[in-house]
């Protein structure tokens, strides 16, 4: 359950991190590729080689995902519908592997914000990850 | 048997030989029971952990969270055998702490998100993932004589 701080908060930091959303996502996966090596194999038609083109735009489109839900994150359910029927449908990841990227985003954002990232701010990212992953997976059955 | 490159090894030492306890350990310990607050089922009787101010400046705290950090010096000592090592810890753990060991990996991965936000660019994934792989062996050494 998000407090209205938490979402505020939330906000936030996504409105300040949507300029660099290709490094942030890019890092983001490339941390989990790295820790869970099963999570390439969704990717096997991709490029997803360090600095790699795929890489980047497939980083970047994440994280604008994720920061577009964050505008409004009481309407998730409303924003994410095209996404849910892509990932229940034709991606079919399995939802275990959200919570793996999700893990890998914060450690990111860690290495990125430093001190900045407050165990407030990582309590409310990480429940604004779990919530966006089920809300995703919400289709898939 | 967990096999440990050259390279591995001397990662985890590096990042155990930089380390300040007195401020990794309780930032980890801490952000834990912030982070996840049904863990502060275990600390009843540390004091005022109310909200996130009292539970950072809580001197227990504090003292516990360099404690722990320090108990993974032998793993780092050890790294051939840290389920041996920690046999007589996972049973303390199980018999008389009663600590669901599913916490175990809750605090392992407060304890990552601590240092990555220290090192900043220096966690590197590859430093990320052998960091990681080092303390799920020592998050499963904790497991193993629960029964």
């Amino acid at each position: 359950m998000l407090s209205k701080k938490e979402k505020k908060l939330i906000k936030d930091i996504w409105e300040r991190l949507t300029p660099v959303a290709e490094d942030i996502g890019s890092e983001a996966l490339l941390r989990m590729f790295t820790s869970y090596p099963g999570t390439k194999t969704y990717f096997s038609h991709l490029d997803i080689s360090p600095g790699s083109a795929h890489l980047n735009s497939h980083g970047k489109k994440i994280v604008l995902a994720i920061a577009g839900g964050a505008k409004d994150i009481s309407q998730l359910t409303v924003t994410l519908a095209p996404l849910q029927t892509l990932h229940a449908y034709q991606l079919r990841i399995d939802p275990t592997n959200f919570k793996l990227l999700s893990h890998c985003m914060l450690v990111t954002l860690a290495c990125y914000l430093g001190e900045e990232f407050t165990p407030v701010a990582h309590a409310a990212m990480d429940k604004y990850l779990s919530a966006f992953a089920a809300v995703l997976s919400e289709k898939y059955r | 048997m967990v096999e440990w490159s050259e390279q591995e090894r001397s990662i985890i030492t590096s990042i155990f030989s930089n380390l300040d306890y007195n401020d990794v350990g309780p930032k980890a310990l801490s952000r834990c029971l912030i982070v996840y607050p049904w863990t502060q089922r275990y600390f009843a009787n540390f004091g005022n952990l109310y909200n996130a101010e009292a539970i950072k400046t809580n001197p227990n705290i504090q003292a516990h969270g360099t404690k722990v950090l320090h108990g993974l010096d032998r793993a780092v000592k050890n790294m051939d055998n840290i389920k041996g090592t920690y046999a007589e810890l996972s049973v303390l753990h199980s018999e008389k702490l009663h600590v669901d060991p599913d916490n175990f990996k809750l605090l392992a991965d407060c304890l990552t998100i601590v240092i990555a936000a220290k090192m900043g660019s220096g966690f590197t994934p590859e430093i990320q993932a052998t960091f990681q792989k080092f303390l799920a062996v020592v998050v499963s050494a904790l497991g193993k004589q629960y029964h």
